[in-house]
């Protein structure tokens, strides 16, 4: 799939006064946002600040959940959860193909897990891989669909800080050749500086902050330059660095 | 295992102070014995045989083992045996087949839609209330006290374990599984044939062990209260007579089969659910 940056203009995602309720609590409160194609978004927030839920509101996954506005998103949506979520009856490369058809479909399923680099183990059974290798197969799972928009909600976040750090450079790469539209969950600023376009913060069931971060890709973690972001971010968050 | 001495890199000095490390106690049962489940079996074996030579026991309460099997090869020989061992077979086949088929097909419908659901998951659990060995005397007065009756009691006890682990399995299958095939765009058959029942095969193997176990208990039961042919009569007729050695034949024909089909189900559950062997090793 060739690059199609002229499409970063068109929205791939539009939420118009979305909101969502659980039992009377407001949780989502009127949500505006456009999400345009092609762009990698970071959604950051405290546990319980309504993230997941707008991931699973554009993914169409709350049913029996209260709330109105209006939602349009592409019809190929991937999502990555937190748990590789694997059936562990199937095999690696079966579980890749999930839901995928057509006659080239094994063909694509083999080129999605030799791109995360996960070629040979397309035999092995989800319970003989690594908590990271698992999550790299269900980035192949949503990566075969070939996305519009790829949701991850918190992709990394049971994974260990050294793995974790391979996994950013890998979902980086694969945005970059794919360019799907990302909207990643997460409560990793670091995370989310170096590796989203824009940073969302979410506030009591409000977008709080709106970051568009302008630096060239790859990122590393020690660009002073990305210090100010973290900043601006972690007061967003309530967090504020008085141990400096 | 070479450097099994640690204290060889420490500093003399420390040495002296640190206490040398020393495996702990071993409070795990250690390595199994080869062919550990026959040990058992075999040793009891031998007792009764040494104890029948010895003369140590009654040969009318306990015949020899010999005597067991010399009185197996003549009932086999005049053809009493055979015919007995087929009745009983069939019996247990029939109502097993019927009674695996009707518990997976009443679970299937109970656990993939409400209807069914209601329907049948409140009848089934009532059903279950009822010992089934108690039902005999109806059926016997509605079906008569031929085959039919027989089929339809061990077919009623293996399709209610059956039915329950299998619903419970279909019932229990995880949430975030259900989310993923809604995510992934599956319809509704490939998200039962793909995600649903292959889920759903280690509930229904348990169901199925304890079905196979309770065709064998079902058909003991019929067969040495209301039947003139079978296993079971054989035993019971060698009862009034006193043969014990045939009585025990019986026995051992039957725990044979109850052996041999539960290995074969082992030998499936196997097969099927290879992908758990990756877990538990």
């Amino acid at each position: 799939m060739a690059p199609h940056t002229e499409q970063l203009t068109r929205p791939a995602v539009r939420l118009a006064g979305l909101t969502r309720s659980f039992g009377g609590r407001t949780v989502l409160d009127g949500i505006d946002l456009e999400l345009p194609a092609g762009q990698f978004t970071a959604l950051l927030g405290h546990s319980g600040s309504g993230k997941s839920t707008l991931l699973r509101a554009i993914a169409g996954l709350d049913h029996g959940v209260a709330g109105g506005g209006r939602l349009t998103a592409p019809e190929r949506v991937s999502v990555v959860f937190q748990d590789s979520r694997l059936l562990p009856w199937r095999r690696v490369l079966d579980n890749v193909l999930l839901g995928t058809d057509g006659k080239d479909a094994a063909e694509r399923g083999r080129a999605a897990l030799a791109e995360v680099g996960l070629k040979g183990r397309e035999r092995a059974w989800p319970g003989e891989l690594s908590g990271g290798e698992s999550q790299r197969a269900a980035l192949a799972r949503s990566l075969v669909r070939e996305p519009e928009l790829l949701l991850a909600d918190e992709p990394f976040g049971a994974l260990d800080a050294l793995t974790r750090i391979r996994m950013h450079a890998l979902l980086r790469d694969l945005w970059q050749r794919h360019r799907p539209s990302v909207l990643l969950v997460t409560h990793d600023v670091d995370e989310a500086i170096v590796l989203a376009d824009r940073v969302l913060v979410l506030d009591r069931g409000r977008i709080g902050l709106d970051l568009t971060i302008d630096r060239p890709h790859p990122r590393s973690y020690r660009e002073p330059v990305l210090g100010e972001y973290r900043e601006r971010l972690l007061a967003a968050l309530g967090v504020t660095e008085d141990h400096q | 295992m070479t450097a099994v001495t640690t204290t060889t890199a420490v500093p003399a000095a420390q040495a002296q102070e640190l206490p040398q490390v020393r495996r702990r106690r071993r409070l795990s049962p250690g390595r199994r014995l080869p062919a550990a489940r026959l040990v058992g079996p075999l040793l009891v074996l031998v007792l009764w045989a040494a104890a029948s030579a010895a003369g140590t026991l009654d040969t009318s309460a306990v015949p020899a083992p010999w005597t067991v099997l010399r009185t197996a090869g003549r009932l086999w020989t005049d053809g009493t045996l055979s015919t007995d061992v087929l009745t009983s077979l069939k019996r247990a086949a029939y109502g097993f087949a019927i009674g695996l088929a009707a518990g997976v097909l009443l679970a299937l419908a109970a656990g993939l839609s409400r209807t069914g659901e209601a329907l049948i998951d409140g009848t089934v659990q009532l059903n279950r209330a009822i010992p089934t060995l108690g039902l005999i005397p109806l059926f016997i007065l509605w079906l008569g006290i031929g085959e039919t009756f027989k089929v339809a009691i061990i077919a009623i006890v293996v399709y209610v374990p059956v039915y329950l682990n299998t619903h419970a399995a279909l019932a229990g299958i995880d949430s975030r599984y259900v989310e993923l095939a809604e995510v992934q765009g599956l319809s509704r058959l490939a998200f039962v044939r793909q995600v649903v029942i292959p889920g759903a095969l280690p509930g229904f193997f348990v169901g199925l062990r304890l079905g196979v176990t309770g065709s064998w208990l079902g058909l003991v039961v019929l067969e040495q209260i209301n039947a003139t042919s079978g296993l079971g009569y054989l035993m019971f007729q060698a009862q009034n007579y006193g043969q014990t050695d045939v009585i025990l034949v019986g026995l051992l024909i039957y725990g044979v089969f109850g052996l041999v089909s539960d290995s074969a189900v082992r030998l499936v559950e196997r097969r099927v659910l290879s992908w758990r062997r990756t877990l538990s090793s």
